[in-house]
């Protein structure tokens, strides 16, 4: 600034000069802070496990499959299309057809909702049955828990398919029957699993003053022991859920599971064996979803694991 | 040593007991009933008093406690009942599908410690992280691989797309080829887990340093000092492979068709063969039971620093 007495119209310029720079500083620093932040989100972006959001969108597709699956597909899962059987797959049928003319993606998509109910019932069955009798065992000790534990042990001695191919026998053939054969078969390592948890969080000084200020041994149990127990057994549940897919559709292919019509992932491979010589995609396309839903399932459990240590 | 060697076996027989006892609640005790099923029939013409006289022969008509006892007194004689739907009994057939289970299962076997050791061996000694850790990716792609797909997926590519293994009558070393490399799939993939596990943990280990200290090369401490030490704890899980190798068994031979102990199953559930199934239950937990106790019995015999504190504790 050159002189003090300037007229009205340099004092203008001055003002604007000086706002100018102070925008111009402004905008430096506002540039400058989003350098930085972007450099922040780079960092962010790269501390993200690719790996873990591919999990996760995985399994959310899988999800909405089963939910809606009519609005991902509107082809019929059960009736084929007349004249197209055994179509490899084009931008018309993205899996191709199979024997029947039937879409085999409609198939996968509507087969989600079969073989992800059967996981969650399984590993409902395991959960619950299992983390109620560690729970049991864990904080009762003693006899009880000898018995309990000895019993979870026999379980543990027969082979899982074995086990759960008895139980099938049993409750008879059909996907829920399989389902719940298969999460019988867990229960042995839930229960294990949340009986060390117990007995951890039991010897804890926060339980120890629950009781001292009068808690009585259900409230203390509830409030205190089982919530602090269960995040391990979340992540075993998240494990389980993937080789519960798996076993399932093991049950499926061998015939115990699903009636034909239906669409589960392990028939489908099943039915697929019979035409291997002329249509590869019936039997590979379903193994690989299947792979990538169990894939993520235990890449999921892994995070829970790790998120804990 | 001797009473804890006397305690271990009574623990076993207890177990096993109590295993026998499950599949038979499961099995037999529970409502479901194969004679029923396969001569209620009514291509057969058989009259409720026939049946009545079948049930009687086949001791299915007592209360279940009876069952229970003379089911017990049977197998403690080595008689395993009948299986329903081959009239002959299970122990005959039990011995006629033992021998293809037992090469599948002894060669599926060695080819998956081959793959393990291999795996583990290259996840540590590759020079590229982005090597060492696709191998160390590998096991965990195996066990979410399902064993039925994967039989059907080498089928394909072997039989039909390379043409290198007819389908039609192979030989009978080219028919185990696929299965025996089907089935030892699932079974490197634990073994390869609990082996790189070990690694990575002995690797840890103070001598390991010293040795390194003392001049000794990567390979060479990884061959001489921390291979002992991390096979030995492999031990641990054999009892579990056992379950997984009957498992694979099972579904491998469902999908090659072969005529094993894996296929006896299949056919006991699909006709509700249930004393089949029984005798394969009790069998496989037998096994299980002795498998885990001569582990157990054996482990400080191979890792002199559990006998020296075994021989302090007793």
């Amino acid at each position: 600034m050159t002189s003090l007495n300037s007229t009205g119209r340099s004092m203008v310029r001055t003002d604007a000069a000086v706002i100018a720079s102070v925008s111009s500083t402004l905008r430096r620093t506002r540039e400058r802070a989003f350098i930085s932040s972007a450099t922040h989100l780079l960092r962010m972006l790269r501390h993200i496990p690719v790996g873990l959001v591919l999990a996760w969108l995985v399994i959310g597709v899988a999800v909405l499959w089963a939910l809606i699956p009519d609005l991902f597909t509107s082809y019929s899962a059960t009736i084929g299309v007349a004249r197209q059987q055994l179509r490899a797959p084009s931008a018309e049928h993205w899996f191709g057809t199979d024997a029947l003319g039937r879409d085999l993606y409609a198939r996968i998509v509507y087969g989600a909702g079969n073989s992800l109910t059967g996981a969650f019932v399984a590993v409902g069955v395991g959960l619950i049955v299992g983390t109620a009798l560690g729970l049991v065992a864990g904080s009762a000790r003693s006899r009880v828990d000898g018995a309990i534990m000895r019993s979870v042990d026999v379980l543990l001695s027969i082979p899982q398919l074995l086990l759960s191919l008895s139980i099938v026998i049993l409750l008879g053939f059909g996907t829920v029957n399989a389902a719940i054969a298969v999460g019988i078969t867990s229960i042995a390592s839930f229960a294990r699993l949340a009986r060390s948890e117990v007995v951890r969080v039991r010897s804890s000084d926060y339980v120890e003053a629950a009781f001292g200020s009068g808690g009585t041994f259900g409230r203390v149990l509830m409030r205190h022991v089982l919530p602090n127990s269960l995040t391990s057994v979340i992540g075993l549940a998240a494990l389980q859920f993937g080789s519960a897919i798996l076993a399932i559709s093991t049950l499926g292919f061998l015939g115990y599971g699903a009636p034909p019509p239906t669409p589960e992932w392990g028939l489908l491979i099943a039915e697929g064996r019979n035409y291997i010589a002329r249509a590869w995609w019936l039997t590979t396309v379903p193994g690989i979803i299947l792979i990538l839903v169990v894939l993520s399932a235990n890449r999921i459990s892994e995070s829970f694991s790790r998120s804990r240590s | 040593m001797s009473r804890y060697l006397i305690k271990r076996i009574g623990q076993a027989i207890v177990v096993l007991w109590a295993a026998f006892t499950v599949s038979f609640v499961l099995l037999q005790a529970l409502p479901g009933d194969a004679i029923l099923i396969k001569f209620l029939n009514p291509e057969l013409g058989l009259g409720p008093e026939q049946i009545a006289d079948i049930r009687a022969s086949y001791a299915a008509d007592v209360s279940v406690p009876v069952q229970y006892f003379h089911t017990v007194a049977n197998f403690l004689t080595g008689n395993f009942g009948y299986s329903i739907q081959a009239g002959v009994p299970v122990g005959d057939v039990l011995v006629a599908n033992l021998p293809p289970t037992i090469w599948l299962a002894a060669l599926g076997f060695m080819l998956a410690v081959v793959v393990a050791v291999g795996i583990s061996a290259l996840s540590v000694l590759t020079p590229f992280i982005w090597v060492r850790s696709l191998f160390r990716s590998l096991p965990s792609l195996f066990i979410s691989t399902p064993v039925f797909w994967l039989g059907i997926l080498l089928i394909q590519i072997f039989s039909f797309q390379l043409k290198l293994i007819p389908v039609i009558n192979p030989g009978p070393w080219q028919a185990l080829v696929l299965p025996v490399l089907t089935l030892a799939v699932p079974i490197s993939a634990p073994l390869a887990q609990v082996l790189m596990r070990n690694i990575d943990h002995v690797l840890t280990e103070p001598f390991v340093a010293v040795a390194r200290a003392k001049g000794a090369s990567r390979r060479w401490v990884l061959w001489r000092h921390v291979a002992k030490n991390a096979v030995l704890p492999t031990l641990t899980i054999a009892g579990i492979l056992f379950g997984e190798l009957l498992a694979g068994a099972v579904v491998t031979e469902a999908v090659f068709g072969l005529n094993g102990i894996g296929g006896l199953t299949q056919r006991a559930v699909t006709n509700q063969d249930i004393a089949v199934l029984q005798a394969i239950v009790v069998f496989s937990a037998a096994a299980f039971v002795i498998i885990n106790l001569v582990v157990d019995l054996l482990y400080p015999v191979f890792d002199p620093r559990l006998r020296s504190k075994g021989e302090v504790v007793a």
